[in-house]
């Protein structure tokens, strides 16, 4: 057991290599073979989850892993970053829940996807989302989560627009669709990477924690007090755990010292301790001699920490960070840091403003929106602030806006679902506005409700996605089926291209994921129809299912914050919260009364059936979770629940990593009232949408009302948003390029610069060097000795005039200068 | 007997003659017999060295000389007539197509 961590590199490592089989081979195996493969590995991955997970709530101590062939990843000067993975109780929750819900949604896959031709790209790009989510998750350091990071974005991008190829413009929609969330979320890796690279500057680590650093050294203190508890209960907390955690060793060992009462479980404790410190540290072999036991992090240099171990250091000790021409006391550069880290988790976890990428994602398969819209890539952005607790948590001003943002962000995204008629927009919405419930929790300082309602939403969200899905594929054959006559038997082999072909092969224009065409289908899938009861009623925030809980520990820590700390983000964030649970319940009631209840108001609608059993086992699967998920981490003072699943069991579980993380105790009076407007909501959508109220080509119920109409329009617009961001961001933006590339570009660089600069100045260089060198100078050299050649000849041609005579003449005169010659010495000598 | 002088006297008046001959007559065949008359001018100044110095050289000379003369006025007779032939004329002032 003390081995499992070792295995964490298998975590990655088992989708990466599914996804390599499915990408390369995947096109030559069978449709089964490639389901298999890819749903193979997600499971394979979640049994080593599972394992993790019971290493470490078998007391197992947090550990950092060095995955072989990975050692010194990135060693640059003075940069030493590994490729290390850190297993704690943060990093495996989020593990648990990719992985748990990840291979539901991979079987729910293998029903949905049936018959696409793209098959085993679809599953090859799931296992790739794996891969890296969970290296975001399990890395121990900045870097690693920003590579999972940038990598779930490139398979979000890749599987939005999954479908680029579908008739009729629908494909290049969904590709800009895809591209719009690529750019969306680039604008929020700018602000994580500006994070990282403060970080990188202020602590010269990108490390969360050092091997064997302890995260959260009041961990023990606190248990010890628990186990105190236990103890005078009679529940021996300390025997169950086996006592091999080094922090409750560690907490053992100091209650050992203090109190001589216990020196029987002191030694058994120490024992235990030398076997662990040898597997911990694993350097140290069996050497048999036990390292000091250390309840803090004193005895580390405050270079060798970790981040968030030196931000603390260097808060007491008042810390200024140098800037080169200036220094910053480190409170203000945590404001910075987590400011931007604000930026990138608006980006990834769709809040405001740059949320507008999210609903256009479900473009993409119904699967995707499921697993990486809704459950777990969009929450890579609440995992980081939570991962990042001790900067958020003394950085007030950037907590105040983190609170404003989520809230907004809940608020809007709620509103607008209220209008929508799309049965995944406006899951998509609600998907904005829960994630804005997270982010307002992680302002408010409520970290573990943050994790605990990220959790619980993974689980009814992806329900209802999934749900959604099973409604699609059968409003998709019900459709498919008038079209093409009535029968099944000689219907089968059609069906398996229906959900690519089917928009294809409709004339009118039928869409099947309008709400307007539904109703009905209670009795048609009756499956589907249940556990898509049991995830509203879960999201809606009903006694006793899984959002109950921890919307209220939402609303709880918000209303403590208010009150204890004075904290004004607090009640805002009550007020705000509570509103956008309102919003939840009916919108998600309105959605239900539309789809399920009454009667079918689509032809379609009246052939829909079940889907097959590959698709609505892990829709059970999810609604067990749904209803169940929340008994993790209820509060103590209710009902006598925590006598059956233990008190805030699941933050207990996450402060061993979390060092901010606190329970709230459950205030009646909230839950009362979160719970009175759910039903309230509730009731008020099924008496406006009850009886077929909204079809297609109709108004709205609410548009009928000269009160509502306006609201209801505004909603169903969208609040407008992205025509604003239209006028505002991409108008100027397209200007702006018109002016680059028109005159910038084109008028200057190129008609200026090129033609007239660079071109003129050029023909004036030839011109220059071709008349006056090339015909003045070369030429004329040349053609001078030939002119001086002529003229010489000319001359001399002269004498030859063709006459005998003239030669004669010559002969004579040459022979007179012979004789002359040659009679000179006899004249000269004769004198 | 004769001074040897006098021959050389009227060798250079005959080859004079011919020279004018040759540079100042249009008729080509009155050039070519001065150039027969320059040839045996030299013949009789060749004979009269000979006849001076006793030597036999001389004379060789002259045979040379004659016989060399009639193949040259073979050649240049037949040069004439074909000439003639093309030009209708014996005059050599018209022969000057190598004028450069």
């Amino acid at each position: 057991m003390e081995s499992y961590p070792q295995l964490v590199p298998l975590i990655i490592l088992i989708p990466a290599i599914g996804a390599f089989i499915n990408l390369f081979l995947g096109a030559r195996l069978t449709e089964r073979a490639v389901a298999i493969i890819g749903t193979g590995a997600a499971i394979l991955s979640f049994v080593v989850a599972l394992l993790l997970y019971s290493y470490l709530s078998g007391g197992g101590a947090p550990v950092v892993v060095d995955p072989p062939f990975f050692d010194g990843w990135l060693r640059v000067a003075n940069i030493d970053i590994s490729w290390q993975m850190r297993v704690d109780t943060l990093s495996v929750t989020m593990m648990l829940l990719v992985t748990g819900v990840g291979s539901l949604i991979h079987i729910y896959s293998a029903g949905y996807m049936h018959g696409d031709e793209r098959f085993h790209r679809f599953f090859a790009y799931l296992n790739m989302f794996f891969a890296f989510m969970l290296t975001l998750v399990a890395g121990n350091n900045f870097l690693m989560l920003f590579v999972g990071w940038e990598g779930v974005g490139l398979c979000s991008f890749l599987l939005i627009g999954f479908w680029f190829d579908k008739a009729k413009g629908v494909g290049w929609r969904n590709s800009l669709a895809a591209r719009k969330a690529f750019i969306v979320n680039r604008v929020g890796d700018f602000g994580l990477m500006t994070a990282i690279f403060l970080t990188f500057w202020t602590f010269g680590t990108l490390d969360y924690y050092r091997p064997g650093e302890i995260a959260n050294p009041e961990y023990g203190a606190h248990s010890e007090g628990a186990a105190d508890e236990a103890h005078a209960e009679g529940a021996a907390v300390v025997d169950e755990a086996h006592a091999e955690g080094a922090a409750v060793v560690d907490e053992a060992h100091a209650e050992g010292a203090a109190e001589e009462g216990h020196s029987e479980g002191a030694a058994v404790v120490d024992e235990a301790h030398a076997e662990e410190g040898a597997v911990a540290e694993g350097e140290d072999g069996h050497g048999g001699v036990a390292e000091p036991v250390y309840t803090n992090n004193d005895h580390i240099a405050t270079s060798d920490l970790g981040v968030f171990g030196q931000a603390e250091r260097m808060l007491e000790a008042q810390h200024e960070v140098d800037f080169g021409p200036f220094t910053l006391p480190i409170e203000t550069v945590l404001v910075l840091i987590t400011f931007f880290m604000l930026i990138g988790a608006a980006g990834k976890s769709a809040q405001i403003p740059l949320f507008v990428w999210l609903p256009d994602a479900m473009a993409g398969p119904t699967p995707v929106s499921a697993l990486i819209h809704a459950a777990t890539m969009v929450t890579a952005g609440v995992y980081m602030m939570v991962r990042s607790n001790v900067f958020f948590y003394e950085a007030d001003l950037t907590s105040l806006i983190v609170t404003l943002v989520g809230v907004t962000t809940a608020l809007v995204g709620g509103f607008v679902a209220l209008g929508q008629w799309d049965i995944k927009r406006v899951l998509a919405y609600s998907t904005v506005s829960q994630l804005g419930f997270m982010v307002a929790a992680v302002g408010i300082g409520a970290y573990s409700a943050a994790m605990f309602h990220l959790v619980t939403h993974a689980f009814f969200k992806a329900l209802l996605f999934l749900g959604s899905g099973s409604v699609i594929h059968g409003m998709e054959h019900g459709h498919h089926e008038i079209a093409h006559g009535h029968g099944h038997a000689d219907h089968h082999d059609e069906h398996h291209d229906a959900p690519d072909h089917a928009e294809a092969d409709s004339d009118d224009a039928f869409d099947p994921q309008d709400m307007r065409n539904m109703g009905g289908l209670r009795h048609k899938m009756p499956i589907t129809y249940w556990t898509y009861l049991i995830g509203t009623l879960a999201l809606a925030g009903i006694f006793p299912l899984a959002g109950f809980w921890s919307k209220d520990e939402i609303l709880a820590d918000s209303w403590l914050a208010g009150l204890f700390e004075n904290d004004l983000g607090g009640y805002i964030a009550l007020g705000g919260l509570l509103i956008a649970a309102g919003f939840t319940a009916f919108y998600m009631w309105r959605q239900v009364t539309m789809v399920f209840h009454g009667k079918a108001r689509h032809d379609a609608a009246d052939h829909a059936h079940e889907s097959p059993p590959a698709m609505t086992i892990p829709l059970i699967v999810l609604a067990i979770l749904s209803i169940f998920g929340g008994f993790i981490n209820v509060p103590s003072n209710v009902l006598g629940l925590d006598g059956i699943f233990g008190a805030h069991r699941f933050t207990d579980w996450l402060e061993q990593t979390v060092v901010h993380a606190h329970a709230a105790d459950f205030q009646l009076l909230i839950a009362l009232a979160a719970l009175g407007l759910a039903i309230a909501a509730i009731f008020l959508a099924s008496r406006i949408y009850g009886n077929n109220k909204a079809v297609v080509n109709q108004r709205d119920p609410l548009q009928e009302n000269y009160a509502t109409a306006p609201i209801f329009n505004l909603s169903n617009a969208r609040l407008y948003w992205d025509q604003i961001y239209g006028a505002l961001i991409e108008q100027p933006f397209n200007r702006m390029s018109k002016f680059l590339a028109d005159t910038l570009d084109w008028r200057f660089w190129h008609d200026y610069v090129h033609e007239t600069v660079i071109a003129k100045g050029f023909n004036a260089i030839g011109q220059l060097l071709s008349k006056p060198f090339d015909l003045g100078i070369i030429d004329g050299t040349v053609n001078g000795i030939g002119v001086l050649v002529r003229r010489l000849s000319g001359g001399a041609r002269r004498i030859q005039t063709g006459y005998v005579r003239t030669y004669a003449i010559t002969l004579l005169l040459g022979v007179v200068v012979v004789i002359i010659v040659l009679l000179l010495p006899l004249i000269n000598s004769g004198r | 007997m004769v001074q040897t002088e006098a021959y050389l006297m009227l060798s250079m008046v005959l080859f004079v003659l011919g020279t004018l001959g040759v540079l100042l007559r249009r008729n080509a065949i009155l050039v070519f017999m001065s150039v027969e008359l320059m040839l045996n001018a030299t013949n009789l100044a060749l004979a009269a060295f000979s006849r001076q110095w006793g030597s036999e050289n001389g004379h060789m000379f002259v045979f040379f000389v004659v016989t060399v003369a009639a193949a040259e006025v073979a050649v240049g007779l037949a040069l004439i007539v074909a000439i003639f032939r093309s030009k209708r004329s014996i005059d050599i002032d018209e022969l000057h197509q190598l004028e450069g």
